[in-house]
């Protein structure tokens, strides 16, 4: 029981970090109907970033955290304004293709300048694990879940009772009804696109404390678990892609213990593929009917 | 109040709307009729700014919104009731009237003109919490004119509003349309029901294929010969 349950905890820590890269992924895709593809490697962004003003800067970590939700909202928003904004008219596929690009671009630039071999992350609170219950809870594990927990909160909050949130959920619905209610569409979608890379420069940060190794290639892999998480709970869908994160974390890590490590991808993915053959539109989806 | 003048618009190689020219005067209601794909949405879509056009002028109280970028123009005063309805659906009814509002910011003058559209729409009221989405046809046609309510339109555009409602529906939606005209909105009606909006309208157009055949005062239409056999079946 004590296994299950700190499983069960695991599972909650790299289930809530997707969670937030998800988010990511699913606001821009209910506002502007694109699979951001360069969104996991913002994550390799945020480590690098950390990891350069951590060790080489010597800053402080909360500043260090600062800088690097500031340099990830600052690439997400010159990628959507240089790479997606002038292609918003043109077919979709031609977005999909272009955000590819982005990704490849950024991966292999931080190859050029980092070099290919992965960096260490330091060590940043030596306090010593929490026991609840006989339950052993590191620091990290619990510090990350209960951030990741109050971020959550407040966008649903924004979303919710905020005039940009409001405008966000808006143009996400209707792109055209939103503008003709005065709604400065180009604006909101790079809001969204910067609170995305805002909460992916955390979730970055977050990771490389639980996965101590940054490299070009890093982001690729929690990118593309996020992306899934985020269509396990319904594209699109805020909630959703909470959900979706912290089920695949809980199922991949209760795989890796109760049945096999090197299956638990494996397992995951045939989460998806049942939940998208049962439910096309994922476990929060709601099939829209419209009435005329 | 709004002048277009020579209005051209391509969809591709497609030209749509051929020298286009109508103006509404403050205070009136102003019909554009004709059949289906005559142009009639394509011409408030492009004074709306929603697609460019390819030539001639449009005038909103003088000033030219040729290249007005469309979430400017209801803060001028220019608001659409869009085909369709198109209300927010996964938005309650009350935030779908915020919405409408969105580019206002004085409060009190805000919830008057709330209390305003429930005096117009009470079901509105009763529904105020619950999902746009939910509403019946009839009742999103309602919302959708009280959101554009909410921004204290000069010109509003109405677009097909009787569209799939029931004759009962529509004689209501079109008295609520005629009450917000008395009340000194001016309004600018597309409609495919000719009787309904000849009837209501001081002044109409009529459309063909992208271009202006006939205009008149909604009454002299009414009687036109040609108009009776192509829309008002005889």
């Amino acid at each position: 029981m004590t296994l299950f349950f700190s499983q069960l905890i695991n599972g909650l820590h790299v289930g809530i970090i997707y969670a937030l890269i998800a988010l990511g992924y699913t606001m821009v895709y209910g506002i502007v109907k694109l699979i951001n593809f360069a969104h996991g490697d913002i994550i390799m962004v945020g480590a690098y970033t950390a990891v350069i003003t951590l060790v080489s800067l010597n800053v402080p970590p909360v500043v260090a955290l600062l800088l690097t939700i500031l340099v990830c909202v600052i690439f997400g928003v010159t990628i959507e304004r240089v790479a997606y904004k002038p292609l918003r008219s043109s077919p979709r596929i031609s977005s999909l293709i272009t955000a590819i690009g982005v990704s490849m671009l950024l991966q292999n630039t931080a190859l050029l300048v980092f070099g290919a071999a992965s960096r260490p992350f330091p060590t940043i609170f030596s306090i010593p694990p929490l026991r609840f219950a006989g339950i052993q809870i590191s620091f990290v594990t619990a510090l990350t879940i209960v951030v990741s927990l109050v971020l959550m909160l407040l966008l649903q909050t924004f979303i919710k009772t905020s005039k940009a949130g409001k405008a966000m959920r808006a143009a996400s619905e209707d792109y055209n009804t939103a503008q003709l209610m005065g709604i400065n569409v180009n604006n909101t979608i790079t809001l969204t696109f910067a609170i995305g890379c805002a909460l992916a420069g955390i979730g970055a940060f977050l990771y490389v404390m639980a996965y101590p190794a940054v490299s070009p290639t890093m982001g690729s892999l929690p990118g593309l678990k996020a992306f899934i998480a985020a269509v396990l709970g319904g594209i699109g869908i805020i909630p959703g892609a909470m959900l979706g994160g912290v089920v695949m974390g809980i199922a991949e890590s209760l795989t890796k213990a109760y049945i096999s490590t090197q299956l638990s991808d494996a397992v995951v993915y045939g989460i998806l593929i049942v939940v998208l053959l049962v439910k096309p539109t994922g476990l929060l989806g709601k099939q829209t009917r419209e009435k005329v | 109040m709004l002048n277009v003048k020579n209005l051209n618009l391509h969809y591709g190689a497609i030209h749509t709307l051929k020298d286009i020219s109508f103006d509404v005067k403050p205070g009136e209601i102003v019909s554009l009729i004709g059949a289906n794909g005559a142009g009639k949405s394509s011409i408030l879509n492009a004074v709306s700014g929603l697609v460019p056009i390819s030539g001639g002028e449009i005038l909103f109280e003088g000033k030219n919104i040729n290249r007005q970028a469309a979430y400017k123009l209801s803060g001028m005063g220019l608001v659409q009731v869009p085909e369709g309805r198109r209300v927010f659906s996964r938005m309650s009814v009350l935030e779908n009237l915020e919405i409408g509002a969105f580019t206002r910011k004085d409060r009190a003058a805000m919830n008057r003109d709330l209390e305003e559209v429930f005096v117009h729409f009470p079901r509105l009221k009763e529904r105020r919490k619950q999902l746009a989405g939910t509403l019946s046809g009839g009742e999103q046609q309602m919302l959708a004119m009280g959101r554009a309510m909410m921004g204290r339109p000069k010109l509003l555009m109405m677009d097909e509003p009787s569209m799939g409602l029931s004759p009962l529906l529509v004689q209501e939606i079109f008295a609520i349309i005629k009450q917000i005209n008395l009340e000194g909105t001016t309004i600018l009606l597309v409609e495919q029901n000719a009787q309904m909006a000849l009837s209501l309208a001081k002044r109409a157009f009529v459309l063909e294929t992208g271009r202006v055949v006939k205009s008149g005062s909604g009454s002299d239409l009414l009687q036109d010969e040609d108009l009776r056999k192509a829309y008002l079946g005889g």
